[in-house]
C-alpha cells in the first residue's frame, strides 16, 4: 500500500458529466490491495462507469462482503452510501436494502470465495429472486487474504504459486448464474476496460439481478506460468463472442454495424444495449444456446467473455412480492404504521 | 511513434523545465532537495557549479526557470526557486576547501579577458584551474561589470557581489583595474596572449533626443550611467520630483533608487499598455509597493525647460491598436504636461565597439555588432571569442555566465589545437531511487501549498538608506514549506516496457490522467487518444516499446505529471520505477563522460 495521498492535482482538461462533477470526483481512498491487482481496475472501470451515466453519488449503494474484493468499495465512490457486511452475507443485505428502499442503485461486489464457497447459497438466493442490483464477482482462483490457496474458481490443472495443480472441478458462476435463471449473465476482465466498462453500464441499467464475473488475476498468488486466471493466459484465451455498446437513453445511436450481426435491447429505463455478435449463430436471449455453446467453447479452454445473456422482461423482487412503487422511507408514517385499530381489523381475516 | 530512446541525456533534461529553462542548466530540483535536508553548503556548491554566482542570482537573478516551472501549470504559482538559492547562499557553511582551486601547474597559455563582468569571470572560473593565465582589463576601478554599477545596492549587498567575485579573483587571478581598452588592434599586436575573450557587456544607455535635451542635461540623465554614478557614490541626491522614462528592470531600479536618494514623487512613464512592459513582474510589484507610480500610455513628446531650467516634460495621451498586420499603432488623443525635477531616461542598452578596428579580421554585421557563432563564441578571427551582452545585445546575468562556460569550452579547444566546433557532450546519470516497496529517496507527497511570499524590510527603514537590503529572504519556517513545493521533476518515471503486464494499476492511479496504454499510432494522432488529451506540445509525450501481452505501447504525456511516483507504487513488475536523473554538464575541460554514464540504466556512475 502506498503512504500518500493521491495528489490533488488533477488534469485541467478533465471531462465533465451532467452533474458538473469529473472522474476524480467518483474516486474513494487509496486502494490497501497490492500493487498490480486486478480488483483496482475493476474499480477504476466502476468509477469510469458511475462518471459516465452521471449517477448521483448519494443515490448509490456499495455493499461486500469480506475478502480482498470486499475490501474494494472502500476505493471508490467515498459519498456514495456503504455497507461491508459478513463474509458471503453481502446478497442479503442487499436484498435487505433494495426491499426497504428500491430507488437507490445497489452494487455489490465480491468475490470467488465469497460468493462460490461460504456465501455460495446466498448467491444462488439473490439470483432466484432477481434482486435488482449490479453483482460483480472480482475472479481470481485464489484466497488471497490467506496466502494463495486454491478456491471453488480454480480450474483443474491450474497450479498454485507453489506448484501444485488443482485436482478438484470448478464451480463456474457464469454457468451456475444462467442455470439458476439469472436475468443478466456477462463474462469479463480486468485487464480490457474497453470491454468491461459497458457491461458495467448495460448491468447497472437492468431491472433485476445484473450478474458481471471479472476474470481478476490476483499479482501476488496467481499470476504464474500454469495459473489459468493470471493476465497472460486470461489474454491469450479470451475468447469474446459478444461486443457490448451500451447507448444512454439521451444519446443518439451513431456507430453502425453490419446488417443481421447487432442485436439491440431496450433496457427498462429506455437506454439500449447493443450486441455485436462476433459468432454469427451465437443468440444471447436464447439460454440453452448459450449454456451450450458456452460449454463448447470451455471444453476447447477457452473463455468466453462478453454480455452473454441478456433478458430485460423479467420481473424482479419487488414484482414477485408485489410491494409498494416507492421506497418506504417515503411513505408517510401513518400509511407504514396504521395503528392498532387497523391491526385487529387484519387479524379478524384469521379468527 | 518510434519508442522514445530516454538513453538520451536530453529527453529528461527536457521534463526537468526548470533545468531546461535555465541557461546554466543548474540542478534546481537537487539544490532544493539539499536545502531541504539541511545541507546549505551542498546545495550551495551544487548551484556554483552551473550558475557560478548562487548569492548574486538568488537576488537578482531574471528567473527563466521559474516561469518554465511544472507547478505554473498543475496549478498556477512556480516554486520559488531563486529565492531558495539565496537560502543556500545565506546559511551555507565554510567553503574554502570546496572552490576550485588554480592548477599548481602553469600551462604557458594566456588568456586576455576585456571587462570583469559575469561572462569574463566565468571564464576565469573554469580556465584557473586548467593551467591557463587569466589577466582580466577593466576600466572601472572595481570589478562585477553591470551587476554592480547596474543592480542597486538595495537589491545586491556589495558584500555579497564581492565574495562571490573573490572566490574566483583569488585563484590569482591578474587584473588591472582602470585599463580601458581602447584598441583591440593593439592589444592583439601586442601578442602577449593566446586568446581574447570580449566580456563587455552593453554599455550604452539609448538617448532620448526630443526637444529641449540638450538645454536640459544638467537634469536629464541616463539610466544605467546614472546608477553608475549612485554606485560610485558620484551621485547622491535627487529632485522631490523625478519621472522615469521606459518600463524595463532598469526603470525599475531608477525609480526604486530615487526613492531613496529623497525623492518623494517618483512616476515611472510608459508609451504602452501594462502587458507590452519589459520588466518583470515582481520587479514592478516591488516598485509599485515602494509607492512608486505608473503612468500607462504616455509618450514623450519634448522636454520643458525655463531659464535653462529643467521644469518637467509633455507627453502625448496615446490609445494603441493592433492594425490589420497585427502591429500595434498609436493615436494621439491628447497631451499633459508633468512636472519634474529630475528626468531619468531608462528605455534600453546599446552595444559600442568604437575600439574594435573594422580591419583586424573581425567581421560585423546587423546592428554594427561582431558576428560570433552562436555555439563556439568565436568571432571571425580565430582566436577572439564574445560572451555576455556584448556578443548579441542586452540578456541578463545568468545568460552571461552560461556564454562564460562555452567560451571557455572553445578556447581550452583552441588553445589545444582542437576545432572550437568540438563540443564535449552532455551525459546523465541515472539512479534508482527506490528505498522500500513503498518508499523512495525524495518526499513524493504532494504538497498543495501556495507560492510562499516574500517579506521586506520595513518601508520607512529601506528607504531611508541605499545599503538596506529591501528583500529578507526565507526564515526556516518559510523555507521548509517552500522546499516541499518542488515536484522533483528530475526524479523521471523511467519505463522498462518487457516487464510490463498492462494490469492498468499506473493508469488507474496516475492523478493528473497522464498515462495511456493504446494502440501505437502517429504523435499527432495519439495526442489526441490518451486518457486526457495531451494539447501542450511543447512537452513531450514518451512512447515505450511494443508491450509483450498485446503489442500495444505505454503513453506518457509528460505535460503535468507531478513525479508523485504512485505509477511506480503501483507496479507489481517495477516496469515503472522512479529514477533520479543527474545532467552531466560539460565543461572546459570535462571532453567526456565515462561510456556508463550516458548510457546508465539503474546503476550510479
Amino acid at each position: 500500500m502506498s503512504y500518500i495521498k493521491k495528489p490533488a492535482a488533477r488534469h485541467p482538461k478533465l471531462k465533465v458529466n451532467s452533474l458538473g462533477l469529473t472522474v476524480r470526483d467518483y474516486e474513494g481512498s487509496m486502494s490497501t490491495l497490492c500493487a498490480g491487482c486486478g480488483h483496482d481496475s475493476v474499480t477504476a472501470a466502476l468509477v469510469q462507469t458511475f462518471f459516465e451515466l452521471d449517477v448521483e453519488p448519494h443515490r448509490l449503494a456499495k455493499l461486500s462482503g469480506i475478502g480482498c474484493s470486499s475490501k474494494t468499495p472502500a476505493y471508490f465512490v467515498s459519498e456514495a452510501h456503504g455497507f461491508n457486511s459478513v463474509h458471503g452475507r453481502m446478497p442479503s443485505v442487499a436484498a435487505g436494502a433494495n426491499a426497504a428502499h428500491r430507488d437507490l442503485l445497489y452494487v455489490g461486489i465480491s468475490g470467488d470465495g465469497d460468493s462460490l464457497s461460504i456465501g455460495l447459497g446466498q448467491f444462488c438466493h439473490a439470483i432466484r429472486r432477481n434482486v435488482n442490483m449490479l453483482y460483480v464477482l472480482e475472479n481470481n482462483g485464489v484466497y488471497g487474504l490467506t496466502k494463495g490457496q486454491f478456491s471453488a474458481s480454480a480450474d483443474i490443472g491450474s497450479t498454485s504459486k507453489g506448484g501444485m495443480a488443482n485436482e478438484q472441478g470448478p464451480i463456474d458462476p457464469v454457468n451456475t448464474a444462467l442455470s439458476l435463471g439469472a436475468t443478466f449473465v456477462a463474462r469479463s476482465f480486468s485487464g480490457d476496460k474497453d470491454q468491461l466498462v459497458p457491461i458495467l453500464k448495460a448491468g447497472l441499467s437492468h431491472s433485476g439481478f445484473a450478474f458481471v464475473d471479472v476474470i481478476s488475476p490476483c499479482v501476488t498468488f496467481n499470476d504464474h506460468q500454469g495459473s489459468t486466471k493470471s493476465y497472460a493466459h486470461t489474454r491469450s484465451h479470451m475468447h469474446e463472442v459478444i461486443e457490448t455498446d451500451f447507448v444512454p437513453l439521451r444519446t443518439e445511436i451513431t456507430t453502425e454495424y453490419s446488417e443481421g450481426s447487432v442485436q439491440g435491447i431496450t433496457m427498462h429505463d429506455g437506454s439500449v444495449v447493443k450486441l455485436h455478435k462476433v459468432a454469427d449463430e451465437y443468440d444471447p436471449t436464447d439460454r440453452r444456446a448459450v449454456l451450450d455453446y458456452l460449454a463448447e467453447v470451455g471444453s476447447r479452454g477457452e473463455i468466453a467473455t462478453g454480455l452473454l445473456y441478456l433478458e430485460e422482461a423479467g420481473a424482479d423482487m419487488h414484482g414477485f412480492e408485489n410491494t409498494v412503487d416507492g421506497p418506504l422511507v417515503e411513505i408517510p408514517f401513518a400509511d407504514l404504521c396504521p395503528g392498532s385499530k387497523v391491526l385487529e381489523e387484519v387479524q379478524k381475516e384469521w379468527w | 511513434m518510434h519508442p522514445t530512446d530516454t538513453r538520451d541525456p536530453q529527453y529528461y533534461h527536457r521534463v526537468v523545465d526548470c533545468q531546461w529553462g535555465c541557461p546554466a542548466h543548474t540542478n534546481v530540483p537537487e539544490y532544493i532537495r539539499l536545502i531541504a535536508d539541511g545541507k546549505y553548503t551542498e546545495s550551495y556548491m551544487l548551484n556554483r557549479e552551473s550558475n557560478v554566482f548562487p548569492g548574486i542570482l538568488g537576488r537578482t537573478c531574471d528567473r527563466p526557470c521559474e516561469p518554465a516551472c511544472r507547478r505554473t501549470r498543475v496549478e498556477d504559482e512556480p516554486v520559488a526557486i531563486c529565492r531558495l538559492k539565496r537560502v543556500a547562499a545565506d546559511l551555507r557553511g565554510e567553503i574554502d576547501h570546496l572552490l576550485p582551486k588554480a592548477a599548481e601547474e602553469k600551462n604557458g597559455k594566456r588568456i586576455a579577458l576585456i571587462g570583469a563582468g559575469p561572462a569574463s569571470l566565468t571564464v576565469a572560473n573554469d580556465l584557473m584551474p586548467l593551467g591557463y593565465h587569466c589577466t582580466i582589463f577593466e576600466a572601472l576601478p572595481k570589478p562585477g561589470g553591470l551587476m554592480r554599477t547596474n543592480i542597486p545596492s538595495f537589491r545586491l549587498p556589495v558584500e555579497v557581489l564581492e565574495e562571490e567575485m573573490d572566490m574566483i579573483l583569488d585563484m590569482g587571478v591578474e587584473i588591472h583595474y582602470n585599463h580601458r581598452i581602447d584598441s583591440l588592434k593593439e592589444l592583439l599586436d601586442e601578442g602577449d596572449f593566446d586568446a581574447y575573450f570580449i566580456g563587455t557587456g552593453a554599455p550604452k544607455g539609448k538617448e532620448l533626443n526630443i526637444p529641449g535635451r540638450t538645454e536640459g542635461s544638467a537634469n536629464i540623465h541616463i539610466g544605467i550611467e546614472w546608477l553608475e554614478s549612485i554606485h560610485f557614490g558620484h551621485i547622491d541626491s535627487v529632485g522631490e520630483q523625478v519621472l522615469v522614462i521606459g518600463v524595463g528592470n532598469t526603470a525599475m531600479d531608477c525609480c526604486r533608487s530615487s526613492k531613496r536618494l529623497g525623492g518623494k514623487d517618483i512616476k515611472v512613464m510608459a508609451r504602452k499598455s501594462r502587458p507590452y512592459f519589459k520588466a518583470s513582474p515582481w520587479e514592478l510589484e516591488d516598485a509599485e509597493d515602494e509607492e512608486v507610480e505608473i503612468l500607462v500610455d504616455h509618450s514623450p513628446q519634448c522636454f520643458v525647460i525655463e531659464d535653462g531650467q529643467l521644469k518637467g516634460m509633455i507627453f502625448d495621451l496615446v490609445e494603441w491598436e493592433e492594425n490589420e498586420k497585427g502591429r500595434l499603432v498609436s493615436t494621439k488623443n491628447g497631451e499633459t504636461f508633468i512636472p519634474a525635477d529630475d528626468v531619468v531616461l531608462a528605455i534600453g542598452q546599446d552595444n559600442a565597439f568604437p575600439w574594435i578596428e573594422r580591419d583586424i579580421g573581425i567581421e560585423f554585421g546587423e546592428w554594427d555588432m561582431p558576428v560570433v557563432d552562436r555555439a563556439t563564441f568565436m568571432t571571425t578571427r580565430e582566436g577572439v571569442f564574445v560572451g555576455g551582452d556584448a556578443a548579441w545585445g542586452p540578456e541578463n546575468i545568468i545568460w552571461a555566465v552560461e556564454h562564460g562556460h562555452q567560451a571557455a569550452i572553445s578556447i581550452h579547444n583552441y588553445c589545444r589545437g582542437v576545432p572550437v566546433t568540438d563540443r564535449p557532450p552532455y551525459g546523465m546519470n541515472l539512479i534508482s531511487t527506490k528505498m522500500g516497496i513503498h518508499e523512495w529517496r525524495y518526499s513524493n507527497d504532494y504538497d498543495p501549498a501556495l507560492r510562499t511570499e516574500m517579506r521586506y524590510a520595513d518601508l520607512e527603514k529601506r528607504l531611508s538608506d541605499m545599503k538596506v537590503e529591501a528583500e529578507l529572504g526565507f526564515d526556516l519556517k518559510e523555507t521548509v514549506r517552500e522546499v516541499e513545493r518542488c515536484l522533483n521533476c528530475d526524479i523521471q518515471t523511467d519505463f522498462t516496457a518487457n516487464l510490463c503486464i498492462e494490469c492498468d494499476a499506473c493508469v488507474d492511479v496516475c492523478p493528473v490522467t497522464c498515462l495511456t496504454i493504446t494502440h501505437n499510432g502517429e504523435e499527432e494522432d495519439l495526442r489526441q487518444r490518451l486518457m486526457a488529451p495531451a494539447d501542450n506540445t511543447d512537452q513531450a509525450i514518451f512512447a515505450s516499446e511494443s508491450l509483450p501481452q498485446t503489442g500495444r505501447i505505454m503513453v506518457k504525456d509528460e505535460d503535468l505529471c507531478v513525479h508523485c511516483g504512485l505509477c511506480a507504487e503501483r507496479c507489481p513488475t517495477a516496469a515503472w520505477d522512479m529514477m533520479q536523473f543527474d545532467l552531466l554538464n560539460p565543461y572546459a575541460g570535462h571532453q567526456s563522460w565515462p561510456e556508463k554514464a550516458i548510457t546508465a540504466s539503474t546503476t550510479s556512475v
